[in-house]
């Protein structure tokens, strides 16, 4: 028989195993479903995941798929490091979105890239501004900011179908829901060709590694760290907790908002009731999924990416539904939390003498 | 306004606030428990869609809704399991559950999107329901709108009188001082999860079976996170959650009645409403000083490692 053991110390080694294995367990159920359901279950895989990467087309869509999991991943890394359980990516995102939106379409007639830069600016002081009302709760009434932000998210979300459904509604557009198409000074310019990804895969890009800089080579990434072991430590230190919390939670609404504009001055091209499929909840399991880690991150956000392509792709070659997606992201995210057990704990043989009692 | 639209309005208000008051008394069991389980939603769903199929394929509401209990108590087995004997994060556990039964409520309910049910008879208990305004509002009603008082009831009598309940309270503030009297603490925490999940299934099925009566896609929007805050907002007390619940059922119809009389008052602003109050209610109640009325459950979301 088997028996379960607390590690002396926590593995490393499996820390970096566990994603594997989770992916590995995700493709296996993966495979046993569409085989369930009358499909092969190789040629189901293959569809989901490489399908979607035949062509240059499709690394582009990833790359617009990847974007915005990568820049609110970046953030909340920075929040997670901190042990400041920011769930709101999605509601910064939202109100990035929406500031910036509203600032371009303010002035449609102000012809000049200056205007692009303000946009962008204003999506990222958007999403500093909602991340900021979290952590003025936090830092001034003591309120868990795990609770703030998921209401935070609901009201981002009313806001945006407040502002498309009345003062940002097209005039000109039949009464749907949705404000004018961003004109031609207020989009991102693709990156490569006529394509959709666009050059804030750069942005992203950029700000992880200034991220990740700023984690391993600055007195305040040092600070997040400590605020994350030990919260007690910081004060010892004499550094200040709310400080930190301020930063951490500014950078991390500023890069969610600078995603949400970036979404709708891109790929979307204007404001509509729902622009993002759930990213900065997504974004979460991309943390988690990297282990905290900048290339793990990045990777993550990749394998992230491709479950909404494969979502998608699925819908159409398949004609399965295309919310596969959220169940795909919903079981590696259970199996990555299963396997992190082994990281504390070891199974050996029940008649194996445990090194720690000896 | 006529007495009429006042008995309509009540009436609406208390349906509306039935599956809220059924999830959020669930999750409050399982938070006094010490545990934070944010998956919600996806239990709910999953209750939701699981209860619609069984209730259109066998043709018996009462067997939906028996099916939709036992899909949410199953999909909170998951969280259980993986919360509290691998004591995973149980924030990401929770999150990862409601995506999961997004999903997976959708992926499998695709099949049944536009069917439809007759839904539950109301049962108008005689005399009562004829008295002016409140009679339909509290006599008139269908079956699982008494037996949602009755569990509230129940879970009022469980904290105020019983001893599992200070059990339960024991296991949420202070797990390792309850297990060094000889309480089982991850047995408390597993039967808190369970019952808030056949809750969550519940309250989704009330959605599905009887109050629309159709699925469709992520049906319960947003009623499984609102559950969650008005937990926050009646600060861990039942009775409070029974306000909060008709308060926050009464707020998603107010759009229509400003309507009726004349006032254009935006549903979204409206919608919003119950997130800001408990916002309000939230930084008002962690704003105290003084730990000794501290309200949340003190070990909440912090997971409780036996040693092996």
């Amino acid at each position: 028989m088997l028996k379960l053991e607390k590690r002396q110390y926590d593995s490393r080694r499996m820390a970096l195993l566990s994603p594997l294995i989770a992916i590995l367990l995700t493709l296996i159920t993966g495979a046993l479903l569409f085989s369930l359901l009358g499909h092969d279950p190789f040629n189901a895989l293959y569809t989901f995941f490489l399908a979607p990467l035949s062509d240059l087309y499709g690394w582009t869509e990833l790359g617009v798929k990847v974007t915005p999991l990568l820049l609110c991943a970046t953030g909340l890394n920075m929040c997670y490091q901190a042990k400041i359980w920011n769930i709101g990516a999605e509601g910064q995102f939202i109100i990035g979105a929406l500031a910036g939106g509203w600032v371009g379409l303010s002035f449609p007639d102000v012809e000049t890239y200056w205007m692009l830069a303000l946009v962008l600016v204003f999506g990222v002081l958007g999403g500093m501004l909602w991340a900021g009302l979290a952590a003025w709760m936090r830092t001034h009434f003591n309120a868990n900011e795990i609770l703030t932000t998921i209401m935070l998210n609901y009201i981002a979300l009313y806001t945006l179908l407040y502002a498309v459904h009345g003062p940002l509604k097209d005039p000109a557009g039949y009464n749907f829901p949705e404000s004018a198409q961003f004109g031609q000074y207020i989009t991102l310019p693709p990156l490569i060709g006529d394509y959709r990804m666009n050059i804030s895969v750069l942005f992203a890009l950029l700000a992880l590694v200034i991220c990740w800089t700023l984690l391993s080579r600055t007195l305040l990434g040092f600070q997040i760290k400590v605020l994350g072991e030990d919260r007690a430590a910081t004060a010892f230190a004499g550094f200040s907790e709310k400080r930190i919390t301020w930063w951490v939670m500014l950078i991390s609404g500023g890069l969610a908002g600078l995603a949400g504009i970036s979404e709708v001055a891109g790929p979307i091209g204007q404001l509509v009731p729902q622009i993002s499929p759930g990213y900065g909840y997504t974004a979460i399991i991309v943390v988690f999924l990297g282990r905290m880690s900048p290339i793990g991150i990045l990777f993550a956000s990749i394998l992230l990416g491709m479950t909404y392509m494969g979502g998608e792709m699925i819908q159409m070659d398949l004609n399965l539904p295309k919310s596969i997606t959220g169940l795909f992201q919903g079981m590696l995210l259970f199996f990555l939390l299963a396997s992190d057990f082994l990281i504390s704990y070891r199974i050996i043989p029940a008649n194996k003498l445990s090194w720690a009692r000896t | 306004m006529d007495i009429d639209l006042i008995q309509n309005v009540l009436y609406a208000t208390i349906r509306n606030g039935t599956p809220l008051m059924l999830v959020a008394l669930g999750e409050m069991v399982c938070e006094k428990s010490g545990v934070l389980n944010l998956g919600q939603e996806g239990m709910m769903l999953m209750g939701a869609v699981v209860g619609f199929i069984a209730a259109v394929t066998t043709g018996s509401s009462t067997l939906g809704i028996l099916a939709a209990t036992g899909a949410g108590m199953l999909a909170s087995a998951l969280f259980a399991f993986l919360a509290l004997t691998l004591a995973a994060n149980q924030v990401a556990t929770g999150l990862a559950l409601t995506i999961f039964g997004t999903g997976l409520s959708a992926f499998v309910g695709s099949a049944y999107v536009g069917k439809t049910l007759e839904g539950l008879q109301a049962i108008n208990i005689p005399y009562l329901v004829d008295i002016p305004v409140i009679g339909k509002a509290l006599f008139g009603q269908d079956i699982l709108v008494y037996l949602s008082i009755a569990l509230f009831f129940a879970i009022l009598w469980l904290f105020n009188r019983s001893r599992l309940g200070l059990v339960i309270r024991a296991v949420g503030e202070n797990p390792e001082a309850a297990n060094a009297v000889g309480l089982p603490v991850l047995k408390t925490r597993y039967l808190a999860v369970l019952f808030g999940g056949a809750m969550a299934g519940l309250a989704g099925g009330y959605l599905s079976i009887v109050y629309t009566p159709l699925w469709s896609e992520g049906m319960t929007s947003g009623k499984g996170w609102i559950a969650l805050a008005l937990v926050v907002f009646a600060s861990w007390k039942a009775e409070r959650i029974l306000l909060g619940a008709y308060l926050f059922g009464f707020a998603s119809i107010l759009h229509l009645i400003m309507q009726g009389s004349g006032y254009d008052l935006s549903p979204n602003l409206l919608s919003m409403l119950p997130y800001l109050a408990t916002i309000v209610v939230l930084v008002i109640l962690s704003s105290h000083k003084s730990q000794s009325i501290w309200f949340a459950p003190k070990s909440l979301g912090q997971p409780y490692r036996p040693q092996l």
